[in-house]
């Protein structure tokens, strides 16, 4: 018998000199600060605190170069700040009463949700709902201040656009695409210099309607171009491209200033305007015309993109956003319909393009940045990824309430702030609620499903050419 | 030939900016190695660390310092920005990634999220520290942009030294330690098979989070020099950062030396051309760079996997 140079590892202790590297040891004999911090309880009651305690620094008094902490300890150090605490209380309180009493709260739900669960799988219903939103998109839009009108076309009836464009690439494919405003700043600038009023134009003008299809292929093409290449690539990829991309433009648009008018930007693009038939009429600098023009469209890309979705490239769409290579292997060509998606986003926000450019008549690099790729972004994700009904009510309120805000500001509201608020909901949606506020059922579904595993609910994990 | 003209000083100017990138862009490719995931608010890692540095220099900082003072001052900053960034990049970790891991979440949810923090952040520090530029107090040779010597007809500027020695020193180091040191083979272990390591009795979730602080202490380090010269302001992570994924792909994602080369393989590469065109073009040569790099070798110059070859 010999005995074993080192002794053998009594079961459960660490292997020596791994000990970092191991999994906290559990049960008893643990310190008690320890069992605390591992209580679940408590770390609610920490994270609904340092939530709130981050809210009342987001709503608190503005800092200065000078004193950069007066708005952290204006906003810790304040009275105000027991109301956070209160509510995180009041949250915290709820949290608890609800995970103790689940079971009622789920048959107080399932009672509460019954009705609207029963009528809206029924068509009829759904399609009574659309006609009397879009009702109330007609009529009402009359009976409101200038100041809304503007805001209704401008930041919604536009954003709106954008985001069930956005929607095809995010939603529907499941590629994030961050240089999205690119896209949007080409369809203003071939406007524009389809119409004459660049620095750089033809012999010839073009009445803004003929620039629309124009402006739409342009931005296709640019669609086509980054992502063939970039599509083929692991999805994470063409995130970082399409932010790199953005810049690209931004740049482009800034510098070639014999061109494109550098950062003056471009003054005079031409309004929209019929001459047929012996008809004359001008768009104008009024907002409910372009409003109606705007509505117009956009039921109509509604009604398209709705047919998109339940056609054979949505299924394949679909498909891939499942689970890439089985979509690849039941023969989907996994490349052509990531670049149709792509491309078709892509056009969607060279259209908004166009119509911005035609209202507004004067467009500048500086309306065209990162910040609004990303603001695209969170209207999306907030409707709910690859919904539609999601991205337009998604767009609508998002855009409507900071306007809101701006005219009645609570809690001294800055509209500069406006971007903390923005980023902070993407966080917080993607933690709590991911598939979005009006989700698609589908969509839903599968983030669930790849969340136990099954598939990937985005084109991001695996590739066509994959590198290994 | 424009591109021959002042060849040296633009390569000086491209190797002192490679530096930075090669720091920042270590942060892209150790929380790739771990978590397959780009880390989009890795700029603002970057930026917090300039804060950091700044705040703390303001603080410290009387009337000039010169001689001893001065690199007493340049490491307490450096230090200040690391702890900074590795902060700011543990409470990301916290916030905007363990909650989806724990879920499972798919892949998008992760960009969405990083994307998320990383607007969050950089507004609010606008909000906070104001929207305009802060410079950083002059801490040697009564500028902070001084020439410290001229080689080949190429002035080179203290800052740029500075810049060499604190970056070989935090590579060297991260190479020791990502190489030598019980935490680096965690953090190789659960790049080469996050599963595998996770039954050996590796604990993931720390070794992500170090991987992230670890990361963020460069870049926050990185955050600090940057400010050195160039002042901190909420939108500075941007660009660099941009740039620096572009380092950490060219090297090969993953692979740490791949990072560093890739960083002074691009500072340079965007900087030549700059006697040939207008320098508002330096960032669409980055960029242009990124895309042609995806296209012909997207496995990058030394290639992937942060476990193989680190």
């Amino acid at each position: 018998m010999t005995t074993p140079l080192t002794p053998a590892p009594t079961p459960g202790a660490p292997l020596q000199g791994t000990d970092s590297l191991l999994l906290e040891p559990s049960g008893p004999g643990r310190a008690p600060w320890q069992r605390l911090l591992a209580n679940e309880d408590f770390r609610r009651a920490v994270g609904c605190l340092a939530g709130f305690l981050v809210l009342a620094v987001m709503t608190g008094p503005s800092g200065s170069q000078g004193a950069p902490t007066s708005g952290f300890t204006g906003s810790l150090f304040n009275l105000r700040v027991f109301w956070f605490v209160g509510l995180a209380a009041v949250l915290w309180g709820a949290m608890t009463l609800r995970r103790r009493y689940s079971a009622a709260v789920k048959v107080w739900n399932d009672k509460a949700l019954a009705l609207p669960r029963r009528l809206l799988p029924d068509t009829r219903v759904r399609y009574g709902a659309y006609f009397v939103l879009l009702v109330f998109a007609v009529v009402y839009p009359m009976h409101i201040s200038g100041f809304w009108q503007e805001v209704a076309v401008q930041q919604i009836g536009v954003y709106v656009l954008l985001a069930i464009g956005l929607n095809v690439v995010v939603g529907y494919a499941g590629l994030l695409d961050l240089g999205y405003v690119a896209f949007y700043a080409i369809g203003a600038y071939s406007a524009a210099f389809w119409t004459g009023a660049m620095p750089v134009h033809l012999p010839f003008h073009l009445n803004p309607f003929w620039t629309i299809p124009l402006a739409i292929l342009a931005a296709m093409l640019a669609g086509v171009i980054l992502g063939v290449p970039t599509l083929r690539l692991r999805g994470d990829y063409l995130a970082i491209v399409t932010l790199g991309f953005g810049e690209i433009i931004s740049i482009v648009a800034q510098n070639l200033t014999s061109i494109t008018g550098g950062p003056g930007g471009v003054l005079g693009i031409p309004h929209f305007s019929v001459h047929l038939l012996g008809v004359h009429y001008v768009w104008g600098l009024g907002n409910l015309p372009y409003y109606y023009l705007l509505l117009g469209f956009v039921v109509l890309i509604l009604i398209f993109f709705h047919s998109l979705e339940n056609s054979r490239v949505g299924r394949a769409w679909t498909a891939i956003r499942e689970d890439e290579v089985a979509a690849q292997a039941s023969g989907i060509n996994v490349l052509k319909y990531k670049v149709m998606a792509f491309s078709i986003g892509a056009s969607t926000a060279g259209f908004a393009g166009v119509m911005t450019a035609s209202q507004v008549s004067y467009i500048e690099p500086a309306d065209f940045t990162y910040q609004l790729s990303i603001l695209i972004l969170v209207l999306v994700i907030f409707g709910g990824m690859g919904s539609l009904p999601g991205a337009v009510v998604g767009a609508a309120v998002l855009q409507w309430f900071p306007q809101f805000l701006r005219l009645h500001p609570l809690f001294g509201f800055q509209q500069q702030d406006l971007y903390i608020y923005l980023g902070a909901l993407l966080v917080v949606m993607m933690i709590f609620r991911p598939e979005g506020i009006l989700p698609s059922k589908r969509r839903k579904r599968e983030i669930g499903l790849a969340e136990h595993g099954v598939g990937s609910a985005d084109a991001m994990t695996t590739s066509t050419a994959e590198v290994q | 030939m424009c591109f021959t003209q002042n060849f040296s000083q633009y390569l000086v100017i491209g190797l002192a900016n490679g530096f930075l990138y090669a720091l920042i862009a270590l942060g892209y490719t150790l929380v790739y190695g771990v978590l397959q995931l780009i880390n989009f608010a890795h700029s603002e890692v970057f930026m917090s660390g300039g804060f950091a540095g700044y705040f703390v220099l303001q603080a410290v900082v009387g009337k000039q310092p010169h001689g001893v003072m001065s690199v007493v001052m340049i490491v307490l900053g450096i230090a200040a920005g690391a702890l900074g960034g590795g902060l700011v990049a543990f409470l990301l970790e916290r916030v905007a990634y363990r909650p989806l891991r724990r879920r499972k979440a798919p892949k998008l949810a992760f960009l969405i999220s990083a994307i998320g923090a990383s607007y969050f952040l950089y507004n609010l520090a606008g909000k906070e520290f104001g929207r305009t530029s802060l410079s950083v107090p002059y801490i040697f040779n009564g500028s902070n942009s001084g020439i410290a010597f001229t080689i080949f007809g190429a002035q080179v500027q203290t800052i740029y030294v500075i810049w060499a020695v604190a970056a070989i020193v935090l590579l060297v180091s991260l190479d020791r330690v990502v190489a030598k040191t019980k935490l680096g083979k965690g953090i190789r272990a659960v790049a080469e098979d996050a599963e595998t390591a996770s039954l050996m009795g590796v604990n993931i979730d720390r070794v992500i989070s170090q991987a992230f602080v670890l990361g963020g202490l460069l870049g926050g380090a990185a955050g600090f020099l940057f400010g050195l010269n160039f002042g901190v302001v909420y939108t500075m992570g941007f660009t660099p950062a941009l740039k620096a994924f572009t380092a950490a792909v060219l090297g090969g994602i993953g692979n740490l030396r791949g990072a560093m080369l890739g960083g002074l393989v691009l500072g340079v590469a965007e900087s030549l051309p700059l006697s040939c065109v207008n320098p508002a073009w330096q960032d669409v040569i980055a960029f242009g760079i990124l895309i042609v790099v995806l296209l012909f070798r997207p496995m990058g110059l030394l290639g992937e996997r942060l476990g193989r070859s680190a």
